[in-house]
């Protein structure tokens, strides 16, 4: 094949600045992934170790479903809420991204109250994670979502106040997007916990 | 040797007091008076010298991937030396250990420092190498100013040498893991390794840790979204091909280190069960869930020495790379393979014949990929205009080397073959062959390579030979022995020897390694000798070897925004393809260019990381809980910090550019 010996044009002479931050998104994304691999490992480990109840408690002995259906509910509707922020955001209307992100943070924080209350009540009644490698499993892969709820706080009230100071700039806008994706995220990961940890333990 | 003792526990100082500095042992006091002493020169120089102020400006708070590059290599080079120095002293020790001679390490120090030596070879040399290496040389040759998150690469640094010292800390400040470099437990777990040691490696791991995976993110992002107008995949670089499934192994592996060692560390400092032997404990959990991580990890340090082997031996035989398009599927598919052979570890776990058949069957098939890999060199290499320069002298030593290190590889691949090798010294030279033949020959390529591209001036020839030859000979005298001894049963990690028939070959592996160190004295008389040289060895073409990629069309070094216009691609091998069309540079047009700016937030952060790790070695609790709230605080303080950015103005653009011009008119 002959190649062309023509010189098409090596450099771009006329070129417009990039957008800032224009691979957050992707990069926000890549993490979230690494970080759903830390979960992958937590499930794994409890896959394995979840029936080795050391003559100790077992999940039907433990679990109170009632109060983990409430739990959910709670991280379900800050999930609503914090879409209705995004809609809100889109439409360029700072009061109303601000309001809802405030509903998304009173649920997250009844979510965690909750499960505060569901460990509290646990290592009472001497079900604490050194009891059995059930507990240690279940109590690392639910504290540890628990613990990433707990940084979602942080940061959500942390965007409220940069909201709040500096408005809906684009900035702004791209943090809401990767809080967004990261509470989604926790949420589809609590689908996971309640279903393998609370639900099929039940079953157990 | 001291029993183990709970360590007494104070509220303002945990459990760290006097006794916690070894001053019983006489080799640690001595070479921490000399690291003191050297320390105080260095301190006393820079004082002396006014540059702290420069050090900082320019180097430690900078977001230019170059300075940060160069800054990992340097990193790498120091801990190079410290690791080293472990090797020299087993080498001396087992050497010695004969006819009932104790040698001169008692078993407690000698176990710290195989352990340390393994640490730092692979957490904090190779790795740092290989992400300096990638780092400087990624964004140059996809035609990028920078990588997609400046600051992060900032603090992914500083967190990588904020693990480093925590691991020389331990050294001085009480003492190392004596668990052998993956801390299995339950030798790992508070029972029985009650002191500082394993929490050391732990939080040195997890500060280190979290550095590597942010940067594999940040240089993932960097290849997907920054890459020139007109560079497809298949028209990438085969270094930043390699790079980038480098970088999917960091960020799809790093993780599980991560979370594995919070598993030990809740065992450890909480009491949970997830490996202890009781309470339905399973340590073989920890030993599966680390080579998950593990097995990938010799794939994120070998992967990018491909790259550069491929680079160099196109640019020296001065021909196309033979089979680009199998080399990229090579690669991948050696990224897909190495996480479906981590069970080739441990074949003497019991897990039956089938999963050993299944997992000795995916390790054999790795070496069809990177056969095709050297069969692709060797067809490169066939009837080019091959120049035996350093960086190629460099890839030859290391074809030669690593096929015997692959062959090894598969010998232990066959589990039956394993029930007798595992754990012997033949695993020990297996992996020393290829890590030393194929990550350091290979980073001793990329150094002399492109050198004279960040520098300005090309390494010294005949210091350079005299450590290439020292190397490769020292190599071989100091390895192939332990693979005679693996085969005679010799284990791993053994202190005193019976059998006083063997001592020959442990002297003749400790000759090698003397002649090793004088290739590492030579290697740092290189440098030293070139840049006293440094007039007559200059460059001032930017391209020194007739290179074939991006980097050798900017100026060396390069200016800090790289290229002054966006390079635009037609072609694999862009530089050569503009060359052979006649590219002409553009004289006139410039415009400012969009530059991220300094800052001092991830020296600052990854500084409280370090405290934070070294408050919770020690269990000073208020300190830990004072640096994790400034780390969170200092991160909030960050987020509020809108303006990150810059622009060189025009104006600069030009001078620098009509400088160079100037240059390359008056070398011509």
């Amino acid at each position: 094949m002959q190649t062309p010996t023509t010189n098409p044009g090596f450099w771009d002479l006329d070129e417009h600045a990039h957008p800032e931050g224009h691979s957050t998104m992707l990069g926000f994304w890549i993490y979230l992934m690494s970080d759903c691999l830390i979960f992958a490992i937590l499930f794994a480990t409890y896959a394995v170790l979840g029936a080795n109840y050391a003559a100790g408690p077992a999940p039907k002995d433990l679990f109170e479903l009632e109060l983990v259906a409430v739990n959910t509910a709670m991280l379900l509707f800050s999930s609503v809420t914090y879409g209705f922020a995004m809609l809100e955001m889109q439409k360029g209307r700072k009061a109303g991204t601000l309001v809802w992100l405030a509903a998304t943070a009173v649920f997250g924080a009844a979510f965690l109250g909750i499960e505060l209350y569901e460990f509290h009540h646990l290592i009472e009644n001497g079900a604490g994670p050194q009891r059995s490698a059930f507990l240690s499993s279940f109590f690392t892969l639910v504290g540890t979502h628990g613990l990433h709820v707990t940084f979602g706080m942080i940061w959500l009230v942390t965007l409220m106040i940069q909201v709040g100071t500096k408005g809906l700039i684009p900035a702004n806008r791209r943090r809401l997007m990767c809080l967004s994706l990261f509470w989604h995220f926790l949420d589809v990961i609590w689908i996971g916990v309640f279903t393998f940890v609370y639900l099929l333990g039940m079953l157990r | 040797m001291a029993a183990p003792h709970a360590l007494e526990t104070t509220p303002l100082l945990g459990r760290l007091s006097l006794e916690a500095l070894p001053l019983h042992e006489p080799i640690v006091v001595a070479t921490f008076a000399a690291v003191a002493l050297g320390g105080l020169v260095v301190f006393a120089a820079l004082t002396y010298f006014r540059l702290w102020g420069y050090l900082w400006k320019e180097w430690f708070t900078s977001v230019d991937h170059k300075k940060i590059g160069i800054m990992y290599m340097v990193l790498g080079l120091i801990m190079f030396l410290r690791g080293f120095a472990d090797a020299v002293m087993m080498r001396l020790q087992q050497s010695m250990a004969f006819n009932g001679s104790e040698g001169y390490l008692n078993s407690h120090h000698y176990d710290q420092i195989f352990t340390a030596h393994g640490v730092i070879m692979i957490f904090f040399v190779a790795m740092p190498f290989v992400t300096g290496l990638m780092n400087y040389i990624v964004p140059l040759q996809i035609g990028a100013r920078d990588v997609s998150f400046p600051f992060l690469n900032n603090f992914s640094f500083w967190m990588t040498a904020g693990g480093a010292v925590l691991v020389m800390m331990s050294l001085f400040v009480g003492e190392f893991a004596r668990t052998g470099w993956l801390a299995f437990p339950p030798l790992s777990g508070i029972t029985y390794s009650p002191d500082v040691g394993v929490d050391y490696y732990i939080w040195a791991l997890q500060v280190a840790g979290v550095g590597t995976t942010l940067s594999g993110i940040n240089l993932l992002c960097t290849i997907i979204k920054m890459r020139a107008p007109g560079m497809g995949m298949m028209k990438m670089p085969v270094f930043t091909w390699t790079s980038l499934c480098t970088n999917v192994l960091i960020v799809a592996s790093f993780p599980v280190l991560t979370a594995v060692l919070v598993l030990l560390s809740l065992d450890r400092y909480i009491g949970t069960n997830f490996f202890t032997s009781d309470f339905g404990g399973n340590p073989m959990l920890y030993v599966n869930l680390i080579w998950i991580w593990g097995h990938p990890e010799v794939y994120i340090l070998i992967l990018p020495l491909f790259g550069v082997f491929s680079e160099v031996t196109s640019t020296f035989s001065g021909k196309r790379l033979f089979g680009y398009t199998s080399m990229v599927y090579a690669t991948v598919c050696i990224t897909i393979l190495s996480y479906v052979v981590w069970l080739h570890h441990f074949f003497t776990m019991g897990s039956g014949a089938s999963v050993n058949s299944f997992f000795g069957i995916t390790t054999m098939v790795i070496s069809i990929p990177t056969g095709a890999k050297l069969f692709n060199w060797l067809f490169t290499m066939y009837r080019g205009r091959i120049r035996f320069e350093l960086p190629m002298m460099w890839t030859v030593a290391f074809m030669l080397t690593f096929v015997v290190g692959g062959m090894t590889g598969v010998m232990l691949a066959v589990p039956p073959a394993d029930f007798v090798l595992h754990n012997s010294l033949f695993l020990i030279a297996h992996f020393h062959n290829v890590i030393i033949g194929g990550v350091l020959f290979g980073l001793f390529a990329a150094i002399n390579f492109w050198f004279p591209k960040a520098f300005g001036f090309k390494l010294d020839r005949f210091w350079g030979l005299v450590s290439f030859w020292c190397w490769v000979v020292g190599f071989w005298l100091a390895f192939m022995p332990l693979y005679i001894l693996g085969l005679m049963g010799v284990t791993r990690r053994m202190r005193v020897f019976d059998d006083p028939s063997l001592q020959i070959w442990f002297i003749v592996a400790g000759v090698g390694a003397a002649i090793i160190a004088v290739g590492i004295a030579a290697m740092l008389i290189q440098i030293g000798v070139s840049i006293l040289r440094r007039d007559k060895l200059r460059d001032v073409t930017g391209d020194p070897w007739g290179g074939r990629t991006l980097e050798w069309a900017t100026s060396s070094p390069p200016p800090d925004y790289n290229f002054a216009f966006t390079p635009v691609i037609h072609d694999m091998d862009a530089w050569h393809d503009m060359k052979r069309r006649g590219a002409a540079r553009p004289l006139e047009g410039f415009r400012p260019i969009h530059m991220p700016s300094g800052t001092g937030a991830g020296v600052i952060l990854a500084g409280f990381s370090t405290v934070l790790g070294f408050a919770m070695i020690w269990h000073i609790w208020w300190l830990a809980a004072a640096s994790l709230a400034a780390i969170v605080l200092g991160a909030i303080i960050h987020t509020f910090n809108y303006h990150r950015d810059y622009h060189i103005p025009a104006e600069t653009v030009a001078a620098t550019e009509q400088a160079r011009t100037a240059r390359l008119a008056a070398a011509e």
